[in-house]
């Protein structure tokens, strides 16, 4: 329990430099919001008092550094992460928006396919140079291939000409649409329809490290004693194989909550082929818009769910590995 | 179901009847051409209640022949042929009906019924032997668990503890993973794991060799101490010969996957009769006794996969003659022990001395190394009588061929 506590303090830290570091790098790079704005503004006159607003609006440079700091540091603690300069809302309504489908399509690809990978894994290892040790080729092709081709791909062969699934959008919008949205049968069903060729390439362009992580964890645990041991314990062939992979999901379970952090930013071409409406989308965006409350906004986000996966990863392999549990 | 724990020691310990039969066992490592031959035809009897000793250098192949027997071989070893009976006599009844399984044979069903309940195995690394993500409540209940379906949670928690009473670890040990305990508990706790279900025959696969002399010998004389009181048979497996002579009945000397020679304790201590069973035993120091020169045995054990012709030691022998070069020797009864009236030589009984040397054809007198006298128990009948395990009241009932069982140094301070 010290240990964690140490190790939450750690945690407390580095989010504390992360934020600041969002509060610094945007202002060393050269213009700024504003600048930004004005300079998209088609109107030439401006009057003085419009200008103002503006300044107000956007954080202009009348405060210094520090206070400007300060003031940031407490409109986070409120939850206020400014206006997006492109879409002139609050980048914290922005952010709500794209979460819940980013979380939900990726968040969802990445767990499925490490259970699946890593069942698979299992199985490979105990069953060494069997029928899916064959398997791991195509697997590790759809790895290799770079991610937003692997996309297209299935966009083209089941969607567009095989006619499986639709091709776009995270549900149905526009005339035709029969769907509300809200948590309803049709509405679920069709999210999931649309779900699913972006959620298969996030999964099919992963399984392999988990397959192949898994089974070399596998090949070398099973030659451990306790495994023979068990095995000479005579019992049943299953129970063999759970302390075999019990031990051997350990390293595994460390990859799994680094590549949690990745659910947020790993996705930007995902959903940009599939045009779904997520986090990786609006970075795009907010990328080529110069916004950079939107963008800081998303950092911090991924920052933070990166620092919540590492802490998550501890737990976990505290609660697994009880070698672990000693005070280093 | 404590019946075998209640039963009288003595008669736990004397009985002759085998329990494990191994005939013509062969394990090769690998197929085909590049299959190389680490067990070949390996016959040993282990009789109900005792310690057979498998000694040899590392690479003999002593463990891979414990592994087979079990048919717990790692690929890429295979077994090609050979037949391993177990002779399983019903739990808790004395007299019942001798069950013959060839293990060899068994389906997955049979075996997983046999293994640990009739068979069980300790291993030589106690720190790799336990499962280090169980609890060793977990890890000792698992068994009774598979093969006692009938046990609840709370008779198998007792049991738990008692066994690991058994070996002098206290109950609040249980709820204690293995990196916890320390090298010498963990073997305690291997062996209390191997006797949750009272086996008759339990593998011992060199298990002190990873700890400190003073716990080894606790262990041993601990595990001895159990052996009277439970009367499972031993298969002992260890390089330290010395070792084997204190504890073992009978013991099988193994020389690049042959067994080259078998004889009681007290007729290898006493009079070895292969060159081999020499050199190993005077690489070790014994504690009693006059001074001698250490020896050991020169050169290296050879390679599996480029065998010597002939006898595979004789390049590391000091005997050798011509023949050994060319011809295998048979694994039989040295002429100088040869009784009259026992012509079939070729086909030994299990309990009689054998030796895989030239030197012992018969045709010419062995070296003087090699030829010490040893009584055999038919000359000197009396010495039954005197067998230290207190089995004097039922000696009346000993076939006059039998090998005497005998411990040189533990034998007189048990």
């Amino acid at each position: 329990m010290r240990a964690l506590l140490r190790r939450l303090w750690f945690y407390l830290v580095a989010a504390f430099a992360a934020i600041t570091l969002n509060f610094f790098i945007p202002r060393m790079v050269p213009g700024s919001a504003l600048q930004n704005f004005l300079a998209k503004m088609n109107t030439a006159s401006l009057t003085p008092s419009q200008l103002q607003a503006l300044e107000a609006q956007y954080g202009g440079g009348h405060q210094g550094l520090v206070a400007q700091y300060l003031t940031y540091l407490g409109n986070l603690f409120h939850g206020n992460l400014g206006m997006s300069t492109s879409l002139s809302t609050p980048v914290s309504t922005v952010l709500g928006n794209d979460l819940p489908w980013t979380i939900g399509l990726v968040g969802s690809a990445t767990v499925i396919a490490f259970l699946v990978g890593t069942l698979i894994g299992v199985l490979a290892g105990w069953r060494r140079s069997g029928l899916l040790d064959s398997l791991l080729p195509a697997a590790t092709f759809f790895q290799a291939v770079p991610y937003f081709i692997l996309a297209s791909l299935l966009m083209l062969t089941l969607g567009f000409y095989g006619g499986m699934f639709p091709t776009g959008g995270a549900y149905d919008t526009g005339r035709f649409a029969t769907v509300t949205p809200g948590w309803n049968g049709p509405f679920m069903a069709n999210v999931i329809d649309h779900a699913a060729l972006p959620a298969a390439t996030v999964a099919l362009a992963s399984i392999a490290g988990w397959i192949i992580g898994m089974r070399n964890m596998m090949i070398t645990t099973m030659d451990e004693d306790y495994v023979l041991v068990a095995a000479a314990k005579g019992l049943p062939r299953w129970r063999v194989v759970a302390v075999a992979a019990r031990n051997a999901l350990l390293p595994s379970i460390s990859n799994f909550a680094l590549s949690i952090s990745l659910v947020v930013t790993g996705s930007i071409v995902t959903e940009i082929v599939f045009n779904y409406a997520g986090v990786g989308r609006e970075i795009f965006n907010a990328a080529q818009a110069a916004d950079y409350p939107v963008m800081q906004g998303i950092l911090l986000v991924v920052t933070f769910t990166v620092l919540g996966a590492n802490l998550l990863a501890d737990i976990v392999y505290v609660a697994l590995d009880p070698r672990a549990r000693k005070v280093a | 179901m404590t019946q075998t724990q209640t039963l009288n020691p003595s008669k736990a310990t004397t009985g002759r009847e085998v329990v494990l039969e191994i005939r013509g066992l062969d394990v090769d490592y690998g197929f085909g051409p590049d299959a190389v031959r680490a067990v070949s035809g390996a016959d040993l009897t282990l009789h109900r209640g005792e310690v057979l000793g498998l000694a040899g250098e590392s690479g003999s192949g002593k463990s891979t022949l414990a592994y087979a027997l079990t048919r717990l071989l790692r690929a890429p070893g295979v077994i090609t042929g050979g037949e391993v009976l177990f002779h399983s006599r019903p739990q808790g009844a004395d007299a019942g009906p001798v069950e013959t399984v060839d293990i060899l044979a068994a389906d997955a069903k049979e075996l997983g019924r046999m293994r640990w309940s009739e068979l069980a195995v300790v291993f030589q690394s106690a720190m790799h032997a336990l499962n280090p993500v169980a609890r060793i409540d977990a890890q000792l209940t698992d068994v009774l668990k598979a093969h006692r379906r009938h046990m609840s949670p709370a008779e198998r928690r007792e049991r738990a503890v008692e066994l690991l009473r058994m070996v002098g670890i206290s109950a609040d040990r249980l709820r204690s993973y293995p990196h916890e305990l320390s090298g010498g508990m963990r073997q305690r706790v291997m062996i209390a794991m191997s006797l949750a279900l009272e086996p008759q025959v339990v593998i011992m696969d060199e298990p002190t060799t990873a700890l400190d002399v003073v716990t080894q010998r606790e262990i041993l004389e601990e595990l001895m101490l159990l052996r009277e009181r439970l009367g499972f048979a031993v298969v002992f497996i260890t390089h330290d010969l010395s070792l084997l002579l204190e504890l073992a009945d009978s013991i099988a000397v193994m020389y690049a996957g042959r067994i080259v020679e078998r004889a009681s304790a007290a007729e290898l201590f006493r009079a070895p009769r292969h060159p081999y069973s020499l050199g190993l035993k005077g690489s070790f120091p014994s504690l009693h006794g006059e001074r001698v020169r250490m020896e050991g045995i020169p050169g290296a054990p050879p390679s599996l996969k480029s065998m010597p012709s002939g006898c595979a030691f004789h390049p590391r022998c000091k005997f050798a003659v011509d023949r050994c070069k060319v011809d295998l020797p048979p694994l039989a009864t040295p002429a100088m022990d040869r009784i009259d009236g026992l012509p079939d030589v070729s086909a030994p009984t299990p309990t009689q001395r054998v030796s895989s040397c030239w030197l012992h054809d018969g045709q010419q007198a062995a070296p003087d190394a090699l030829a010490l006298p040893f009584p055999t128990p038919v000359h000197l009948p009396d010495q039954v009588a005197t067998a230290p395990n207190g089995d004097t009241a039922s000696g009346a009932d000993r076939v006059p061929s039998s090998t005497t069982v005998t411990h040189p140094t533990l034998g007189s301070t048990s």
